[in-house]
């Protein structure tokens, strides 16, 4: 061995070379993921084809859309006027004129802060729960929102969602006053029947008594007033304000021990399950007048949002109880074991986890719900869909379609969409929670 | 042993009821079902008065009583002169037509997109992930009354496809006709029909043919005993591979019993393909798919494909890869690897769901309304409740019809979620 160096092996290392162009940046990003292989380069292309296709017909009709017009002729003329003549044009003047409308139905156009103003109302109320970062007084407001909100769109006198809500006080005092001084099982008794009582027999007088006192109240609105999204909004809120608990406890009597309650639920879930929402809304229309007591009928809105309600807790509940068997059976055991009674366990232990595993399929049965409202339109309310053929029955815009449909269902995908996302973040938010 | 307590006495006290839970929920059930009762009494009650209110009674007697009106699409034969049972019937199968085409092609195209999601392909993708989004958050309503505008609005009229200077033709070598009545498709009639219905020529000069319920109930029959047998030989083909090792070919038998039978039977009917033609104002012969059926069929099968493309998705990335990587380890070729090792796998999570979606489809068959489908709703729950002013009965019946359908399926679903579950400890 000898010190003469080897003069063939490299002392420093070479600097890296570039990769080559097929391997790097956006070449290689459209062969890996476009061309990678014959299959995949034809259904490339058969997409975009498909793509250019349908941009290349819906494109200019809508960039060319027109809308400042009055009416169906007068956007003819303009697209007429300024067209090159190839393409067709959009009249999304319908949507411009017809705006309020569209939005507010046959609501009086003065009152239309009284929607909005329920609608604030509303997010501001189901702000803390949605988001539980919020401080926790906003809670009094969640409270409050429900009459409130039922209050502001269908006006009338104060006095009577006053009334409402001090039955709700009549049951609280009841059952903190019979808890101290008689039972636990008497104060449950008395917090049902007490406030029962007390609407069926004293609020109303209450309430016309109060008025004649001093009356207090907003002009009052009907009904057969309320159209378009402000319908679609108010059936579905309400629908999915009141369906979760009865769902829940609906969920909780199909797993109960009570032969008697749990066949009820059973009979109940799987009836309305069975029939579809249509077929619930013809019988809101027709038949519910045979089941009630000769003489009474009520507003055909109330009805339908009970139908919806009745409808969508069905399925709440049976989306809770696929909540309530995912549980380990430990759980169960462990709030036994800890001798909490049926209602402590499952408000404290069973309840709170089954409704976080059930958060994803509760939020798309709520979706589900709200596009269900279009439903309504065939029992002769004005939803967004039953506006639209109302608005193409008039002579202005008589023989439009497209726009109509293209608005509203953009308007539902946005409302939807939304819902969707949000249910992924909680699902994101409560897994993080976990690990 | 003196220091022993006395056992409690076994009298019963009243208050038992409530405090003790041996004998509280017989006291909450007898109550529940005082108070159910009470209320099913007021609302029976309720209705009885009502009735007696209008003069009405409750029978089912209009179901025997001419009906009195038309309906556009019959599968059975029916004329105006039948009973409200007999239209009611037609609108049952009309239902279960729209229904059923609407599963097998929601199916498809679920499979299709569900598989194309997953895909590498960027393009491929993201296009898929819009179809799916874009049906599954707008109202199936908006969608079968979009479809319904596209048909009804922007197709050709029948008379444009006349003379010599016609603004369209017809597609898939003249036998397609897509008019804005509807679409015509060609029929297969029968020259010779055993069906007893008198045979017709579709065009003057052609071999008269006729197609009846019978030779179509002896072409699926023969399709159907074809199956059976096919499995015969596939139980055939797994016992000697049990025995011996050895698969024999069997590829060839199949397909002769797949194609043969029906093909002779065909042959034996004289089975002709009878083009549907331009005559007078409107096409003539062939099936006419209205344009009612077409919109909820198309709306029906992309809205509820959505769906099933998300079920079958979540299905196949719920089987994990060393699942594939296993069965390839064992030698099995990717054909069986997919039959044996990962479909049996992603179908216990797929069918489920998938069946609940089926379920969905035919009971949204019921929007058929909006595009003004004969169904069952506006057969028995529509114009027969209008003519006879029997809201109770019609509605109580289309009720049952649809209550029925439901737990029949799901029935059958729980029936094949039981034969599948896993085994678990």
């Amino acid at each position: 061995m000898s010190d003469t160096p080897v003069t063939y092996v490299r002392k420093e290392m070479l600097g890296q070379k570039a990769p080559p162009t097929s391997e790097v940046g956006p070449v290689r990003w459209v062969r890996e993921n476009l061309f990678s292989s014959p299959m995949n380069a034809f259904l490339t292309i058969l997409s975009l084809y498909a793509i250019y296709v349908v941009v290349s017909h819906v494109g200019p009709w809508l960039l060319n859309g027109i809308w400042d017009a009055e009416s169906l002729t007068e956007c003819r003329e303009i697209i007429a006027a300024t067209g090159d003549g190839h393409h067709s044009a959009a009249c999304f003047g319908v949507i411009s004129a017809r705006w309020h409308q569209l939005v507010f139905g046959y609501y009086p156009s003065e009152l239309y802060w009284r929607p909005i103003l329920a609608l604030v109302v509303f997010l501001v109320g189901i702000s803390p729960v949605m988001f539980p970062s919020l401080p926790r007084k906003l809670y009094i407001v969640t409270l409050a929102a429900p009459l409130l909100c039922f209050w502001l769109l269908w006006g009338g006198s104060i006095w009577f969602p006053v009334s409402i809500a001090l039955g709700f006080g009549v049951g609280v005092v009841a059952h903190k006053l019979l808890d101290e001084n008689v039972s636990a099982l008497a104060a449950i008794i008395g917090a049902i029947v007490l406030p029962l009582l007390f609407w069926l027999y004293l609020a109303g007088p209450i309430a016309s008594g109060l008025d004649s006192v001093i009356p207090l109240g907003i002009e009052f609105v009907p009904s057969r007033s309320f159209g378009g999204f402000m319908l679609s909004i108010v059936i579905g809120l309400s629908a999915i304000v009141i369906s979760l608990p009865l769902g829940i406890l609906l969920a909780l009597a199909r797993r109960s021990d009570l032969f008697i309650i749990k066949t009820c639920a059973v009979v109940f879930i799987e009836v309305i399950r069975g029939i579809p929402l249509i077929v619930w809304l013809f019988t809101a229309q027709l038949l519910l007048n045979y089941f009630l007591p000769p003489g009474s009928s009520f507003d055909l809105t109330l009805r339908v949002i009970i139908m919806v309600t009745l409808f969508a807790s069905a399925y709440i509940a049976e989306v809770i109880r696929g909540g309530l068997a995912a549980l380990p059976k430990g759980q169960y055991e462990g709030a036994d074991s800890l001798g909490l009674n049926y209602w402590q366990s499952m408000q404290l232990i069973i309840l709170p986890q089954a409704l976080k595993i059930s958060i994803p399929g509760i939020v798309n049965t709520f979706i589900g719900l709200f596009k269900d409202t279009t439903l309504v339109v065939f029992i002769g309310l004005f939803d967004p869909l039953g506006i639209a053929s109302a608005i193409r029955a008039t002579t202005e815009w008589n023989g439009i379609y497209w726009e109509l449909f293209l608005f509203i269902g953009i308007m539902f995908f946005i409302s939807c969409f939304s819902m969707g996302r949000y249910s992924l973040y909680l699902e994101k938010k409560l897994q993080r929670e976990h690990r | 042993m003196s220091t022993l307590t006395d056992p409690p006495k076994p009298g019963f006290r009243l208050s038992q009821l409530i405090y003790d839970t041996r004998y509280r929920s017989i006291t909450i059930q007898v109550i529940a079902l005082v108070l159910i009762v009470g209320a099913l009494w007021w609302l029976v009650n309720n209705t009885v008065n009502n009735l007696n209110a209008l003069g009405k009674d409750f029978n089912f007697g209009f179901l025997s009583s001419a009906a009195g009106y038309d309906i556009n699409q019959t599968l059975i034969e029916y004329n105006n002169q039948m009973s409200h049972g007999r239209a009611a019937m037609v609108g049952i199968l009309n239902t279960l037509l729209v229904a059923f085409m609407g599963c097998v092609s929601a199916l498809v195209i679920g499979v299709f997109v569900g598989v194309l999601r997953l895909s590498k392909n960027w393009v491929v993708s993201r296009l898929m992930a819009v179809y799916v989004e874009g049906f599954r958050n707008v109202p199936l309503l908006i969608w079968i009354l979009l479809i319904g505008a596209v048909m009804s609005e922007s197709m050709p009229q029948p008379r444009d496809f006349r003379g010599e200077d016609a603004t369209t033709s017809m597609i898939l070598g003249d036998s397609v006709a897509v008019t804005n009545r509807g679409i015509w498709i060609p029929r297969i009639g029968f020259t010779n029909s055993i069906s007893g219905e008198e045979a017709v020529a579709p065009i003057e000069g052609a071999t008269p043919v006729a197609s009846g319920g019978a030779d179509w109930l002896l072409v699926l029959g023969t399709f159907a005993l074809s199956l059976i047998a096919m499995r015969f030989v596939r139980m055939r083909a797994d016992k000697i591979q049990h025995a011996t090792g050895e698969r024999p070919k069997t590829w060839y038998q199949l397909m002769g019993l797949f194609f043969v039978p029906v093909g002779i039977v065909l042959f034996a009917l004289g089975a002709q393909i009878v083009t549907p033609y331009l005559k007078g104002f409107n096409f003539t012969e062939g099936t006419h798919l209205r344009n009612s059926l077409i919109a909820l069929w198309v709306a029906l099968s992309l809205y509820t494909g959505a769906f099933i493309a998300e079920i079958v998705r979540a299905g196949i990335l719920a089987v994990s890869k060393g699942q594939s990587e296993a069965a390839a380890a064992l030698g099995l070729r990717p054909n069986r690897t997919m039959n044996l090792v990962i479909l049996p796998q992603a179908l216990r999570v797929i069918i489920p769901p998938l069946i609940s979606q089926f379920l969905n489809l035919t009971k949204n068959s019921s929007l058929a309304i909006a595009v003004g489908y004969m169904d069952v709703r506006a057969t028995l729950g529509g114009i027969t409740i209008n003519q006879t002013g029997r809201e109770l009965e019609g509605m109580l019946l289309m009720g049952a019809f649809y209550l029925a359908l439901s737990l029949l399926i799901s029935g059958g679903m729980n029936y094949y979620n039981r034969s599948t579950q896993l085994a678990e400890r």
